[in-house]
């Protein structure tokens, strides 16, 4: 019971440090260091950077078995058929990696990114379709195979990149920032649980045999592999389950507003490392 | 009356047991005795699910997000109590991420009592 106070407590003064820093406008600075804060002092013997391996970092046994498997990683298939992808050119003979900074490696820690022209959020899977339909070729699923594929392999190409995620002095990106976090801490569904009930208030806490994943940093190993689902997950994949879950509608993949949050919970990762792609039980 | 649910359950649990499926909802420990309704109703995933979160003797691998459900009748004495909770728990306290069952129409008011029934019994 003192427990439960504490994290009542805790999410309290997490909670009410917003409007506190936030009275007048969004203010993503000292959003950010409410809720560094938050993480870091209930659970001080976790790492900073270890916050990106989810349920790992709060949970030593589960810990355990993920590093039993990792000799042969489950989404080692995603990585190289992500590779192989990337080399191989569209009909038009161009490259995905023509459509990026770098030719896409080494970059994946700057998205998702405000775009200044059109003043909305786009994320690296809204990159990459928008990358095969500039090259004349129809767009992949956002919650299947193909995606995560390439996200796989841009993420293994930046892993231990920290997360450099930008909100300049524009008011859309300040509103987009601020939609996202919205969309984060509200309630919704037939169960009724925010994105923040799960993965704020209750990291490392057990739902029957599954450990809660922790909100700080937990975009960093995205797309990973679930031997729940049998397969890869996107990020798109990844918030459109967890609508689901609660039961919720799910927004379609992608939605303006789902990028908002994204952009929102990158935004509140920056400095800890790209750890992606990850493997979950 | 007895006797005819009793075949009835023991024919759902050799059914399943043909088609190679658990007889009854998840995270029962023991088809061997009748289910009491409650019970079902409180480890089944689509329905009060209390498992998912908090440990109730008799089911397996629980959650541990809510304090366990033991000791229920001397905890709770008062019937309403207990319903109240069930119903819409985030009335009493707002920070609460229990469903309201009630309120939400997760459970019917006839279930609510099913459930307390069983919890009553542990």
């Amino acid at each position: 019971m003192p427990r439960v106070m504490s994290v009542a407590i805790a999410f309290l003064i997490a909670v009410l440090a917003r409007p506190v820093a936030a009275a007048d406008a969004v203010n993503p600075d000292a959003d950010f260091k409410a809720f560094r804060d938050y993480f870091t002092k209930r659970f001080p013997n976790v790492p900073l950077n270890d916050f990106v391996n989810g349920p790992y970092s709060m949970d030593a046994e589960l810990r355990k078995q993920w590093q039993a498997i990792d000799d042969f990683p489950p989404y080692d298939f995603a990585i190289d058929r992500g590779k192989q992808m990337f080399a191989t050119p569209f009909k038009n003979g161009k490259f995905y990696g023509d459509c990026f900074p770098n030719q896409g490696i080494g970059i994946r820690q700057n998205y998702p990114y405000f775009d200044d022209k059109t003043g909305e959020i786009v994320t690296l899977e809204l990159a990459l379709n928008r990358c095969r339909e500039a090259n004349g070729e129809a767009p992949y699923s956002y919650v299947k195979d193909e995606m995560a594929s390439l996200t796989a392999y841009m993420a293994f190409t930046s892993r231990g990149k920290p997360f450099d995620i930008k909100i300049p002095d524009d008011p859309r990106a300040l509103a987009a920032f601020e939609k996202g976090e919205q969309y984060f801490y509200t309630r919704r569904g037939q169960l009724n649980f925010s994105c923040a009930s799960c993965h704020v208030q209750l990291p490392g806490e057990h739902i029957r045999t599954e450990v809660l994943a922790p909100a700080l940093g937990i975009l960093a190993a995205m797309p990973i592999y679930r031997s729940e689902w049998n397969g890869m997950g996107t990020i798109s994949r990844r918030f459109v389950t967890c609508n689901s879950q609660v039961r919720g509608v799910p927004l379609p993949p992608q939605d303006e507003l789902y990028r908002d949050v994204e952009y929102f919970l990158s935004y509140m990762s920056n400095g800890l490392p790209i750890a992606g792609p990850g493997a979950r039980p | 009356m007895r006797c005819g649910r009793k075949t009835a359950q023991i024919a759902v649990i050799f059914a399943s047991l043909v088609l190679g499926e658990a007889p009854f909802a998840d995270g029962i420990v023991s088809a061997q005795t009748p289910v009491p309704p409650g019970q079902a109703l409180a480890f089944d995933r689509s329905k009060g699910n209390c498992l998912t979160c908090h440990e109730i003797r008799g089911g397996n691998a629980p959650g541990n997000v809510g304090p366990p459900l033991a000791d229920m009748k001397p905890r709770f004495p008062d019937r309403n109590e207990l319903a109240a909770i069930i119903f819409d728990e985030t009335k009493r306290n707002p920070l609460s991420v229990m469903p309201p069952f009630g309120r939400n129409l997760i459970l019917t008011h006839e279930e609510i009592e099913s459930v307390i029934d069983f919890l009553y019994t542990r």
